[in-house]
């Protein structure tokens, strides 16, 4: 299947590059509806590889890539259920993604993500599976768990931990403050900051350069140097599903989903 | 206090300007939220127009509960 509609992001495999668009109002939060349509890409990418060398990931969503976790369904999922029963479920849930994301992360494509806007949470994760990352300078980067009372439970510890310095992971994990592209770039994390609205064709322009490339080195070449850390992803899983069940979480979660406020994605 | 009235009043230009509302009807001690009518997304968005205006970083954390300009001005010029 080259080409996909679903209800939550779309995607298409044209000259060699396989554009993955992500389009769920407000800022495209993953739940389980997202999840599934990720199961169904990561298996087609599997698929199209072998008529592809890149992999871009977007947002159609003039708010941002991805505002992470779906929270509001995380919240109304576990209400009802005993406590054990919601971190099992929330466990299988990470599981699943888990292997979206080992599968883009150690995709033999090379991946690009195109940034706008809010990069938050599990979209910052989604963002940090891919080999370049591509921000305009609106694009801005968080890791607002630590305010549910929760660690990133979508890889990006490990992953943040892998690509860049520990002191940059611990700013971002233990402040929980969010940070511009220039920042990013200057951190690491990004590769190219571009103008407003400009990611996109940015990355388009990267993976046509890809495209001159040997595969089979480029293939060897990212599997020499990006190892998946399976063992500090398994651990996160770990950590995250114990915390699930401290009734910190569950009052943060009913504070955020039932915020009257303005500022529910401010720390 | 010079630089303060300066921040204050790019910030209020700038403002104006991203969220189309006449420059006249935004005033020092205005709550941004409802004057702009912007919800948490469009003041991330602010932040960081704002941060590249003045070329500062601004923790978010350090606007926990600003919603006015005046103050907003203030943390800024802390920074600059």
């Amino acid at each position: 299947m080259n080409q996909f509609k679903g209800q939550t992001l779309s995607w298409e495999l044209k000259d060699g590059v396989i554009e993955l668009a992500l389009h769920r109002e407000p800022c495209n939060e993953i739940g389980s509806l997202t999840l599934e349509e990720l199961e169904k890409f990561a298996s087609a990418m599997e698929r199209m590889q072998n008529q592809a060398h890149a992999l871009i990931l977007y947002s159609t969503m003039k708010s941002g890539f991805c505002a992470g976790a779906d929270l509001r369904e995380l919240y109304q999922g576990a209400q009802g259920m005993e406590k054990q029963g919601a971190a099992r479920s929330v466990r299988e849930f990470l599981e699943r993604i888990h292997k979206v994301m080992n599968a883009i992360d150690s995709s033999p494509l090379t991946t690009i993500a195109a940034l706008n806007g809010v990069t938050f949470g599990g979209g910052l994760e989604l963002a940090l599976v891919c080999d370049l990352i591509v921000a305009d300078k609106m694009a801005r980067f968080c890791f607002p768990e630590l305010r549910l009372g929760l660690i990133p439970g979508f890889g990006g510890i490990p992953r943040l931990k892998r690509d860049l310095g520990n002191a940059v992971v611990r700013d971002l994990l233990l402040t929980g403050r969010s940070f511009n592209a220039t920042k990013a770039q200057q951190v690491g994390l990004v590769s190219q900051v571009v103008g407003e609205g400009e990611s996109l064709n940015a990355a388009r322009g990267t993976a046509a350069q890809l495209g001159k490339f040997d595969r089979r080195t480029a293939i060897a070449a990212k599997k020499f140097i990006k190892p998946i850390p399976y063992e500090d992803l398994q651990q996160e899983i770990d950590i995250f599903c114990e915390l699930f069940t401290q009734p910190a979480v569950e009052a943060g979660l009913k504070k955020f989903v039932e915020s009257k406020d303005a500022q529910p994605y401010l720390p | 206090m010079a630089d303060d009235k300066k921040t204050l009043e790019e910030i209020l230009n700038l403002a104006a300007a991203q969220f189309k509302v006449p420059r006249e009807k935004l005033t020092a001690d205005d709550d941004f939220f409802k004057t702009l009518g912007i919800d948490s997304l469009q003041a991330l968005d602010l932040l960081t127009r704002l941060e590249h205006h003045f070329n500062v970083e601004l923790p978010d954390y350090e606007l926990q509960g600003v919603s006015d300009f005046r103050t907003l001005a203030s943390r800024i010029q802390a920074r600059l």
